[in-house]
């Protein structure tokens, strides 16, 4: 690790004016960003910590029939209080292991953007919103390939907002080493539509099984997809699969997802 | 009724209460007055050449002290392989120098040029990334077999080959056992992997060097599993050390697994330093340098045959393989893929033929060396695998199959195909407790279960011999081994009674310090908490040659026994002055000694006492004192054996295994601690399965290791593994050391990956698949694409 300062606000406010100073970076959990600075990947001169910002924190029913879960706010506080949407509740109770989600924040996980994570399919595929501290991005202007977002430097996650779908899963084939999903799929049925994004696949990141989600509008049973197939090209091969395993697999976690939702 | 202390009592691990309070002190938790701090600049290519080094830019860092190059080492030794193998043509094997630090070139990714010493890690750090290495990479050897292809790139410019020997076991049963195979109305073959794996001790390596001007001594505190070999190495080969002016120390070690046998350059490193600043000087890895730098395990490519008369009767296995060494010689890694690898090529069998052919391979990555099991796990992978496909191709049960060969309890002593003589067995014996507890009559309704639930169920089995208590030092001798292997302790009476027994093997998790004093314990017939076990220090214990290929127990175990034999004998001759009557009239049991036909009686205590405080001895024929060392030479090695069943699930749909059941039945001869060993075989058995299912180090084209963290690197988790029912009720006492023990320390590892196998095979073959084989790690994806080609 290289020396750095480090500043805990109370505020967005207070995290915003220390983030404009040179090289300085918002500190979530640190499940991702702590790991990357031990191994001197990274050398930021302030890290920001948002874990003192009330504001932050915490699942909130918006009443019209979205969740919003502040932008710190760790993956074992999802796990425990957004119980009205139990698809999303459950994703968040089997990131990592406890240590991981008592630390990591939805905010950190969605800024980083690993194309194995989790959340990014949850979002994507409730057609979520995220809010940061100057506008709402809409889930599906959010991810932007690998790693990437359409964030701005020194831009916040302050929340996110979820419309809580009729049925919904979410079904996480597990890489073996890291047990983040080797290929993860998210379905959520709405009144207007059933949305389907699969994460750990594809050499693009998460994105949206769109001929899936238009057959399940017909009919939302796993029967739908019998002829559906997705093409391996843009998989991701790595040692722990081939493109070929990978598209196969999105097939099987869509269907199970909707076997696991019906 | 269990006994509740002594041999085979299941004894508490004494030292759990420390490891489990946090009261556990390894090498980096000592800290030393005035200590600095090594980092190593390491390679981030796999091969290269090194053109020029400039450290200025990292000398003007703050808290920098030193920094040392290759050039610093030109004149010290290289670190040696411990065993000489002599080609089939009779010319010796390659040796090229391993030094301190790379010189001249890198050799593999983490391949060491540089250190840095200063005043805090991080500054060390800091000033590592301030040297500026010029390095031209070259193409990388990275592969076993593109290594040996014509055309290869050269690990070593100077050896012009990248093979390191090739050996031929036994080269005079050569023509012999091609003759037989070609004339055999049935051969088997099978192509397979024994996939590299990173050992990943759960404590990363670590040393610290202290230096003493004033008196020239040293003292280095490290991670090791043998710390008199380490300063053996660094005393005769490496550095030109006195003996007697080196303590090495390893104190409590955090797993080794056989990473820890050797000596590393990071000692003579530290040991340098030490000495030039006259500051103790500390280096601990991180799990970076753990990945890249630690010695790795198995990694063959082999082929091999098994030839068969229509019944089943074996004839020949003719094994060829290339064994990866990496890019330079670790200490055991000539005798590994060799006399621990060909010479169990026979297995539990009587077949008449073997021919085992091996090349050793450099490559541009880490050293490969011994790895729980050492050798083993490969020959009984290739035997019990290609048993497996023979019995399948003949229609014969593969339990009925391993049973019409296996070598029977009159045969003993049996000397195999191999050249190994077996001093008892019973591995039918063995095979109808595995049989009983794997419930084999009620698989078929676990199958209709399984499959119920859209899943294919397998079972596998396996039966495996191994070769323990490394070894016989005249054999070994012959051989080609450069040192010898017998270990030696010190058993020393306190006046108060209590006791410290000095042992040469070192204990990392096994459990000595229990399970030692109960075979003392026993022999005397004390409270076994009267005694302590002392090990892992060299200016404490008279010599020892450590612990790996599950040794302590049959080689220190057995010198203990004689050293306490010597003990009983001086304490007589103590006990009969003071009872004034005749040594041979001395009885000695249950902690008393007693004067036959009378009621006279001192206790172990009051002899101890009085050996301390001698007013009446007569001096010409009773010394003073109660402490006597002995030194114990193996007659043979030692032959544990065992069978295990494993049932798995595999689903189809996305290839996935799951291991539902797994038993294993093992000979171990007589036990000490049962408890302990269940536990050894519980560790071993998660290797193995972690071999079987989860475990690659993987090296891309260009050397760089892909599965070079945790992220990628697939350790078995207790959620990957099932509750094993293990069982040592049948078992044959080794007929050659004193305690009858065989050693348990390694066989999990060594059994579990081929049943783990056969039963994913089984399972595939139940869903009407024809794969024959898939090779380790069956990965989700592996197996998957194996049954959709
Ligand atoms: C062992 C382990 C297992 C894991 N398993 C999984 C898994 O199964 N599935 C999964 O999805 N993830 C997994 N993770 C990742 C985990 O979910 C992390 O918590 C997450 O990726 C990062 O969140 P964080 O709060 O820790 O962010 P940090 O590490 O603190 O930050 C990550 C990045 O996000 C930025 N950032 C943080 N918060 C904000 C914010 N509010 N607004 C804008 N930018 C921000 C930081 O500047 C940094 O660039 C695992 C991690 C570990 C260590």
């Amino acid at each position: 690790m290289y020396e750095f300062d480090f500043v805990k606000p109370g505020t967005v406010a207070d995290a915003l004016s220390a983030l404009s100073t040179e090289d300085a970076q918002a500190l979530g959990g640190g499940q991702t960003l702590i790991p990357t600075l031990k191994q001197r990947l990274a050398a930021p001169l302030k890290l920001v910590s948002l874990s003192g910002i009330a504001e932050l924190q915490g699942v909130t029913d918006n009443g019209d029939g979205s969740l919003g879960i502040g932008g710190a706010t760790t993956h074992a506080a999802v796990a425990a209080n957004a119980g009205a949407y139990p698809a999303l509740a459950d994703l968040a109770g089997h990131i990592g292991d406890p240590a991981v989600r008592n630390r990591g924040t939805i905010g950190g996980s969605l800024a980083n953007n690993d194309p194995a994570a989790c959340y990014p399919a949850a979002v994507l595929g409730s057609g979520a919103t995220i809010s940061t501290n100057n506008r709402d991005i809409a889930a599906d202007d959010f991810f932007d390939g690998l790693f990437g977002t359409t964030l701005e430097e020194g831009e916040i996650i302050t929340s996110v907002r979820f419309p809580v779908p009729q049925a919904a899963s979410y079904q996480k084939f597990l890489q073996p080493a890291s047990r983040f999903a080797l290929v993860g799929v998210f379905v959520a049925k709405y009144a207007d539509g059933v949305r389907v994004a699969v994460t750990g696949a594809s050499e693009d990141g998460v994105f949206r099984w769109t001929e899936a989600e238009e057959a399940l509008n017909k009919e939302f049973r796993t029967d739908a997809l019998i002829d559906l197939n997705i093409a391996p090209q843009n998989m991701i091969a790595d040692l722990h699969g081939t493109k070929e395993y990978r598209a196969h697999l999105v097939k099987v976690m869509t269907k199970r997802a909707i076997e696991a939702a019906s | 009724m269990p006994k509740d202390s002594g041999i085979g009592a299941s004894s508490k691990r004494r030292e759990d209460v420390r490891f489990l309070t946090g009261n556990g002190n390894y090498t980096d938790d000592i800290n030393l007055h005035g200590q600095a701090h090594a980092a190593f600049a390491r390679s981030n290519v796999a091969n290269g050449t090194i053109d020029s080094i400039d450290v200025s830019a990292a000398a003007e860092m703050p808290g920098v002290l030193a920094i040392f190059t290759g050039e610093d080492f030109v004149e010290v030794g290289g670190n040696p392989a411990g065993w000489y193998i002599e080609s089939r043509d009779g010319t010796p094997m390659k040796e090229p120098k391993r030094p301190v630090l790379a010189h001249g070139k890198v050799r593999h990714v983490g391949d060491a040029y540089a250190a840095v010493i200063a005043e805090t890690n991080a500054q060390a750090r800091d000033a590592v990334e301030k040297i500026e290495a010029q390095i031209t990479e070259l193409p990388a050897v990275a592969n076993t077999v593109a290594a040996v292809a014509d055309g290869a790139g050269l690990v070593h410019d100077e050896i012009e080959t990248n093979i390191c020997f090739d050996w031929g076991w036994i080269e005079d049963n050569r023509a012999a056992t091609d003759a037989a195979i070609k004339a055999a109305p049935h051969v088997t073959t099978l192509e397979l992997v024994n996939n590299r794996l990173v050992p990943n001790a759960l404590e990363p390596r670590a040393s610290l060097a202290d230096y003493n001007a004033g008196s020239d001594e040293y003292t280095l505190y490290t991670t090791s599993q043998n710390p008199h070999l380490t300063r053996l190495l660094v005393c005769a080969f490496v550095m030109g050390i006195p003996e007697n002016k080196l303590t090495v120390i390893a104190p409590d070690v955090g797993g080794g697994f056989g990473s820890k046998i050797y000596h590393y350059g990071e000692e003579a490193l530290v040991l340098a330093a030490a000495k030039k600043l006259c500051r103790p000087v500390k280096w601990t890895a991180d799990r970076t340098e753990s990945f890249l730098t630690d010695a790795h395990g198995r990694d063959h490519v082999t082929t091999i045959e098994l030839a068969t008369e229509t019944d089943g009767t074996f004839i020949a296995f003719r094994t060829s393989t290339l064994a990866n060494v990496g890019a330079y010689l670790s200490n055991f890694s000539t005798a590994t893929p060799t006399y621990l690898h060909g010479t169990l090529m026979a297995g539990n069998y009587t077949v008449p033929h073997v021919y085992v052919n091996l090349k050793a391979v450099f490559t541009n990555t880490a050293p490969v060396d011994a790895y729980r099991g050492a050798g083993r796990p490969e020959a009984t992978f290739s035997i019990e695998r290609i048993v497996d496909k023979c019995a399948h191709e003949l229609g014969i049960d593969p339990i009925a199959l391993r049973r019409k060969n296996f070598v029977k309890p009159d045969q003993y002593p049996f000397t195999s195909a191999a050249g190994l003589e077996y001093d008892s067995g019973n591995y039918d014996g063995v095979m109808d407790v595995m049989e009983g507890m794997a419930d084999m009559s009620g698989f078929a309704a676990r199958r209709a279960e399984s499959e119920a639930r859209g899943m294919l169920r397998g079972l596998g089995v396996n039966s495996y011999i191994e070769a323990c208590g490394l070894a016989p030092s005249n054999l070994a001798g012959a051989l080609g081994a450069r040192v010898g292997l017998y270990d030696s302790a010190t058993v020393r009476v306190n006046a108060t009674g209590n006791i410290s027994v000095m042992v040469g093997v070192h204990s990392h998790g096994q459990g000595h310090e229990t399970a030692f004093p109960q075979v003392v314990a026993e022999m005397l017939g004390i409270d076994e908490n009267l005694i302590d076990l002392v090990h892992g220090d060299t200016s404490k214990i008279p010599f020892g040659m450590g612990t790996y290929g599950s040794r302590s127990i049959a080689v220190g175990g057995a010198a203990v026994v004689r050293a306490t034999e010597k003990i009983i004998n001086k304490a007589k001759k103590i006990a009969a002055h003071m009872m004034e009557t005749s040594e041979a009239d001395i009885d000695f049991k249950d902690g008393a000694f007693s004067v036959a036909g009378t009621d006279k009686s001192v206790a172990f205590g009051e002899v101890a006492f009085k050996a301390y405080v001698p007013h009446d001895f007569p001096h010409e024929e009773l010394e003073p004192g109660l402490e006597e060392t002995a030194f114990y030479d193996p007659a043979n090695f030692t032959y544990p054996s065992g069978a295990y069943a494993c049932e798995v699930e595999v689903d189809p749909e996305t290839g996935k295994v799951s291991i539902e059941r797994f038993c294993a039945a093992d000979d171990f001869g007589n036990i000490i601690n049962p408890m302990i060993v269940d536990g050894q075989v519980h560790g071993g058995l998660a290797q193995g399965i972690g071999q079987a299912l989860l475990e690659h180090g993987v090296y891309d084209d260009n050397g760089q290791l892909l599965s070079g963290s945790f992220m990628d690197y697939a350790m078995p988790r207790a959620d990957d593994l099932p509750f094993y029912a293990v069982d040592n009720s049948c078992y044959t006492p080794c007929t050659h050391n004193p305690l009858g023990v065989k050693g348990c320390g390694e066989a999990g590892a060594i059994g579990s990956p081929p049943t783990v196998v056969n039963a994913v095979i089984d399972a595939l073959r139940s869903g009407g698949s024809n794969v024959t084989h898939i090779d380790m790690p069956m990965s989700p994806s592996r197996v998957w694409t194996a049954m959709n080609s």
